[in-house]
């Protein structure tokens, strides 16, 4: 909302010399937020002034043009120049060219002078041009910046003005004014006004207040005028969709005759428009009052108006041109004809005022808000009208703004108005609200004086009355939004001001601390970094066929992913079942800025859905819901685990001299697996895996020692890494971390430490080519029974000396008994029953 | 080399003077010794079998009985001294050349190669934990949610009403189906409902988390971005109290000095509802208040949606931006690079904040 300082200043006590930042600066205190200064005057200096075309002189040019050498009196005629500077005609009568040709001579225009300036920082001086010296510019209204007219320059008596020669034309077009634009809660919306915002400034800064209402003489109870019915059938919550339809109907309007300046400079700076001097009145009144009205052709209405639903499939051109199909909520003003008018959101097409209406039916309504909300975004109209109506009119103003709009179609556009009017409707009943004595001291937390509750609560137009345990406050009929006593706490706080409040710190009682997962992920996440890999966070938000690939491990299988109904862009309008294609965009995009060694990870959330996502209804606020309707909204939001995902390319570390850097390799991508497993505690077990995303043949399948898949980890399929444009050998990992933090063992049981010697031995295996080391490993383990103390892989070989389709795997077994030396026999042993269940399950050989 | 000294005679073991004289030579050749293979030779030219000292030592078995102590002792001392020189002077050597083999292996370490480096945090992620630490500090715990969240939950539970323009200015993404009534969350805040749906009372909880609004990207803007925020549910809480956690939390994060501001605001959960600004006095354009989040004491409503009395318990709550306070805490001059994922981005941070 653009807060005008002249019109603040009608009816509010603005120092003389504010400006629209003192303005704000005092507005913020009562809870409105500064949003931006608009003043004509920061892009436009004089002397402009009234100047009269003395004599103009057509000359034709060589491009087909003609211009106009025209001699214009700046300063009345017998009188002196004051003005002086460069260019300035002493004379009082200035030379200046003009290309425009909507003038005479004679006419009245506004001189921009030399040394002024104009929007644009376009600086008028006198300057040589076809042939003479132009010693100023007659302007236009779009060089002024009050407007888009490019019919040529402004005539002053076209817009109902003659002032005398030499008359600031900055005063007189009003551009001296400056606007305070602020923002408004959405639960404020008697703030979309006027009168509102003077009655907050006075708040906020302890000053008087006239209400504009109170300045217009309204008839009580009209009689005679304009048939109205109310016939909603289908009110929306029970409540009405119209309550109150004031008609008041004015005759002899010149619907041609010009906005006046003063009207037309402030409605500008209030950002609205200038249209015809009917509707100008119209927007006029709302901003002051903040009830939406409408003017419609009274010569164009045939028979009553009727405010009812729509038909479901009805249509009507709306003001702006477009034919609109409507719903059967859609509260309509019609009449014999059908509608004439979406309620509180547009006007039609066919009734509008026009430069040809003579008789007006002035209209002021008061609408349901929900019913005006839902029809402004089924339509996405969003107008000046429906944003007050959706926010909550003054039910007691509408008879007053239809009662100004009437008198100024009187007094600017010579009309006449009826005695007769219309008025129908039923007051809704005014809200009243106890309040507990101390009830705004506890809950602020400031020891609250009576007077300053009563005050406080009077000065927002409440009535207050005293009983036995504190106050019944009748709400003013303008707050629709004063409903409760918090409410009324928050007001007497904002008017004695939240900078009263004192602070005091409340003692929670003794917390638990970080939970057992939350301690488990700061401990993943943190590992990762110092073990050098760098936490990314990218969006949630993918493609369809991101999830096809990553989600799910073959080819073919649609995931179950979540889509969104308004994506930001509809190709990634998908939720992600894997993190890993958002931290392949993350990979590419800082690979194509010319880092090519990454190590990159991101811990977050996806989301699985299940069979039959969400609830089908939602339960009423303000109450708790039964246990079942509870489960069932626990039960209808999606599973959302969190995985952990690292993408790695390029190499372990930087060249340097004496170094030589590691390319990445898969084992890497499952290193970053099994340190996960280290830090938590939670042994990962590794087979042989096949997922789409992943090398055929270099991807490893994680598991719990349980079964469950955790997710997989290898090179990435060189096929995807080309369309990602990634260097080949680019390697990944993927696994769900919820489930690695749930495996993680609740304590930890120490085990005996034996102080006897080791005994160790080595032993080479031949198997097939594609028997899994790791399941060989498993045999000797268990063969090896409880002397074995640990057992690695430390060669494998193939080629030279071993059978085609063979490889040769070697261990090294290390033995150890708790309670004596082991004797060389004895770890023979052992390892002769390790090697004999490797080759009862494998067909292991030694070599 | 011979095992004497060219033209040296065989001294007589009785005669004191050539004996001292060989002895000296001795002494003077191991002291002018160089190098270990040097004394080496030293040694063996004055200490061998044919050198001066041990034919003269030799020569005491041919001598008449009643000189051969006399000579015996002379010997004895004289090749002691030969002997504790050439001890000397092989460990002054051997500790030389083991200073000179360090030495040698001196390294320029300036130019060693990093082949190990701690990777990074992402600085959202770190700051979070240090906002929720602060609380952890004050008996608070930490509260986590689903980011897919039914529209009970984000919306109608926190006193949303249906049709109310603030349901729309949440500019939510919404999940498919409409039926469904599932979106993004748009706020942490449905996990304080969650909280008070969960929890034993009295609660105070931090709910830090991910959030989303179908804003563009753009230097100040981001459609997913994060939050946290504070609920405390007791009996008797006051506006007072949530400006005393308020500026305890502020002083805690920016130093004793900070101050904060609260102004009116509205918001459907909370009443009376305030903005929170803090000053920033090391701002770009000078010191100033910066609109830092939002707060207010718990909606009668919210308690109510989830079975508490709002008559015997009241609450306040509030909420901050974590790249909010990232840019003016860290002065990270645009949004997109919390996004974007650039390594020098979070490596410039490191592990810290």
């Amino acid at each position: 909302m653009r807060i005008p300082l002249s019109w603040l200043r009608e009816f509010a006590q603005v120092p003389a010399g504010a400006t629209a930042e003192d303005v704000m600066a005092e507005l913020v205190k009562v809870g409105f937020e500064e949003e931006a200064v608009h003043r004509p005057t920061d892009s436009l200096q004089g002397p402009i002034v009234v100047g009269q075309v003395l004599s103009i002189v057509k000359e034709p040019q060589t491009n087909g043009k003609t211009i106009n050498w025209c001699q214009v009196r700046v300063v009345p005629e017998g009188q002196q120049q004051t003005l002086t500077g460069d260019g300035i005609d002493p004379s009082g009568v200035q030379g200046i060219i003009c290309g425009a040709h909507n003038f005479v001579e004679g006419d009245k225009v506004v001189v921009t002078l030399p040394g002024a300036v104009l929007p644009g920082d376009f600086r008028i001086s006198a300057r040589k041009t076809y042939g003479h010296l132009s010693a100023g510019m007659i302007a236009s209204v779009r060089e002024l910046g009050i407007g888009e007219d490019h019919d040529g320059i402004l005539v002053l008596p076209r817009i109902g003005l003659d002032p005398e020669i030499g008359t600031d034309a900055m005063e007189l077009l009003g551009l001296y004014d400056q606007a305070a634009e602020i923002n408004i809660t959405p639960d404020r919306g008697y703030a979309f006004s006027i009168r509102g915002v003077a009655r907050e400034y006075a708040h906020a800064t302890g000053t008087s207040f006239t209400d504009p209402a109170s300045r217009v003489q309204a008839p009580a109870e009209p009689t005679g005028g304009y048939g109205v019915k109310l016939n909603d059938d289908a009110p929306i919550y029970g409540k009405p969709g119209c309550d109150r339809f004031v008609a008041r109907t004015v005759r002899g309007v010149d619907a041609t005759r010009p906005t006046p300046p003063w009207m037309s400079s402030r409605l500008r700076l209030a950002g609205i428009r200038s249209i015809s001097l009917p509707v100008d009145i119209s927007n006029y009144v709302m901003l002051e009052l903040g009830q939406p009205n409408h003017c419609y052709d009274l010569d164009k209405l045939s028979g009553d108006i009727v405010v009812r639903r729509a038909v479901a499939a009805e249509k009507i051109t709306t003001l702006d041109g477009k034919e609109r199909t409507l719903d059967a909520e859609d509260l309509l003003i019609t009449d014999a004809s059908g509608a004439i008018g979406i309620a509180g959101v547009m006007g039609g097409a066919h009734t509008e005022v026009s430069d040809s209406t003579t008789n007006v039916l002035v209209e002021a309504a008061h609408f349901d808000e929900v019913s005006i909300g839902r029809s402004r975004r089924r339509h996405k109209l969003p107008s000046e009208a429906s944003k007050r109506f959706e926010r909550g009119v003054d039910w007691h103003v509408a008879n007053v703004a239809a009662q100004r709009v009437v008198d100024l179609l009187v007094e600017l556009a010579g009309g006449t108005a009826d005695e007769a009017g219309t008025d129908v409707g039923t007051a809704p009943d005014a809200v009243t609200i106890a309040l507990p004595a101390a009830f705004a001291s506890d809950r602020i937390g400031i020891d609250f004086t009576q007077e300053q509750i009563v005050t406080s609560l009077e000065d927002l137009g409440a009535v207050v009355v005293k009983n036995d345990g504190g106050w019944t406050v009748t709400a003013p009929s303008w707050r629709n939004d004063l409903e409760t006593k918090e409410d009324l706490s928050e007001e007497i706080a904002r008017l004695v001001g939240y900078d009263k409040i004192p602070a005091t710190l409340p003692v929670a009682p003794p917390g638990r601390g970080l939970t057992r997962v939350q301690q488990q992920r700061r401990r993943l996440v943190q590992s990762l970094a110092a073990a050098g890999l760098t936490e990314v966070m990218a969006y949630p938000f993918v493609a369809k066929a991101d999830n096809d690939t990553f989600g799910v491990p073959t080819a073919g299988t649609a995931r179950q992913a979540l889509k969104l109904a308004n994506p930001i862009s509809e190709e990634h309008g998908y939720l992600r079942t894997s993190i890993l294609p958002g931290l392949l965009e993350v990979a590419k995009r800082n690979h194509s800025r010319g880092f090519r060694d990454l190590a990159l990870f991101e811990a977050g959330l996806v989301f699985l859905p299940g069979e039959t996502p969400g609830t089908a209804t939602i339960p009423p606020l303000g109450v708790k819901p039964s246990d079942e309707v509870l489960d069932a909204l626990y039960d209808g939001v999606p599973d959302q685990p969190l995985h952990l995902a690292a993408v790695l390319t390029g190499h372990d570390s930087p060249a340097a001299a004496g170094h030589t850097p590691r390319p990445w390799d898969w084992a890497d991508a499952l290193d970053i697996a099994r340190l996960a497993g280290d830090v938590l505690g939670v042994e990962i077990v590794v087979s042989q895996g096949r997922h789409q995303a992943f090398h055929p043949g270099r991807a490893a399948q994680l598991a719990l020692r349980s079964g469950e898949v955790l997710g997989y980890a290898g090179e990435l399929h060189p096929k995807l890494l080309a369309a990602h444009d990634m260097p080949a050998r680019s390697v990944a990992v993927e696994f769900n971390a919820d489930a690695l933090f749930e495996a993680a063992a609740d304590v930890i049981v120490a085990r005996h430490i034996s102080s006897y010697p080791v005994a160790s031995q080595d032993v080479a295996l031949v198997v097939a080519q594609e028997v899994p080391a790791e399941e060989v490993l498993a045999a000797l383990r268990e063969g090896a029974g409880g002397l074995l103390e640990d057992v690695a892989l430390f060669d494998v070989y193939a080629g030279k000396g071993i059978e085609e389709g063979k490889k040769s795997l070697a261990f090294s077994l290390r033995f150890r008994a708790d309670d004596r030396t082991l004797t060389a026999e004895e770890a023979s042993e052992a390892r002769a029953a390790a090697v004999a269940v490797a080759h009862e399950r494998f067909g292991a050989v030694q070599r | 080399m011979t095992d004497t000294l060219p033209g040296a005679a065989i001294p007589n073991p009785l005669d004191e003077a050539a004996i001292t004289a060989a002895v000296d030579q001795a002494v003077a050749a191991i002291a002018a010794a160089a190098t270990l293979d040097e004394l080496k030779a030293v040694r063996l030219a004055h200490t061998g079998e044919k050198s001066a000292l041990s034919l003269a030592n030799r020569g005491i078995g041919g001598l008449p009985k009643d000189q051969k102590a006399a000579a015996g002792k002379l010997m004895g001392a004289s090749r002691g001294r030969v002997n504790k020189a050439l001890a000397d002077r092989t460990a002054e050597l051997e500790a030389e050349n083991d200073a000179r083999i360090l030495v040698e292996e001196t390294v320029d370490v300036t130019a060693a190669p990093r082949r190990r480096r701690a990777g990074a945090r992402h600085p959202l992620s770190t700051l979070q934990e240090r906002v929720a630490d602060i609380f952890v500090g004050m008996g608070w715990e930490i509260a986590e949610g689903p980011e897919v969240e039914s529209e009970w939950f984000n919306f109608d539970a926190l006193n949303f009403k249906p049709d109310h323009p603030a349901r729309e200015m949440q500019d939510t993404f919404f999940v498919e189906p409409p039926e469904a009534h599932l979106l993004m969350r748009t706020h942490t805040s449905p996990v304080q409902v969650r909280s008070m749906l969960e929890r034993e009372l009295p609660i105070y909880v931090l709910c830090p988390g991910k959030v989303f609004r179908t804003d563009e990207l753009d230097a100040t803007h981001t459609p997913v971005f994060h939050q946290f925020e504070g609920l405390a549910i007791d009996r008797k809480l006051s506006m007072a109290d949530l400006r005393g956690t308020l500026e305890h939390f502020a002083r805690q994060m920016f130093g004793d000095e900070a101050q904060i501001r609260l102004r009116p605001n509205y918001f459907p959960f909370t009443e009376p509802s305030a903005e929170l600004d803090i000053w920033h006095p090391g701002a770009k354009g000078g010191p100033g208040w910066i609109e830092w989040g939002g707060c207010g004491m718990v909606n009668p409503n919210v308690l109510r949606a989830a079975g508490i009395d709002p008559d015997i318990y009241s609450g306040f709550a509030f909420g901050m931006g974590i790249e909010r306070t990232l840019m003016f805490r860290n002065e990270v001059g645009d949004m997109r690079d919390m996004i974007e994922g650039d390594v020098r981005f979070s490596e410039h941070f490191g592990m810290e904040i």
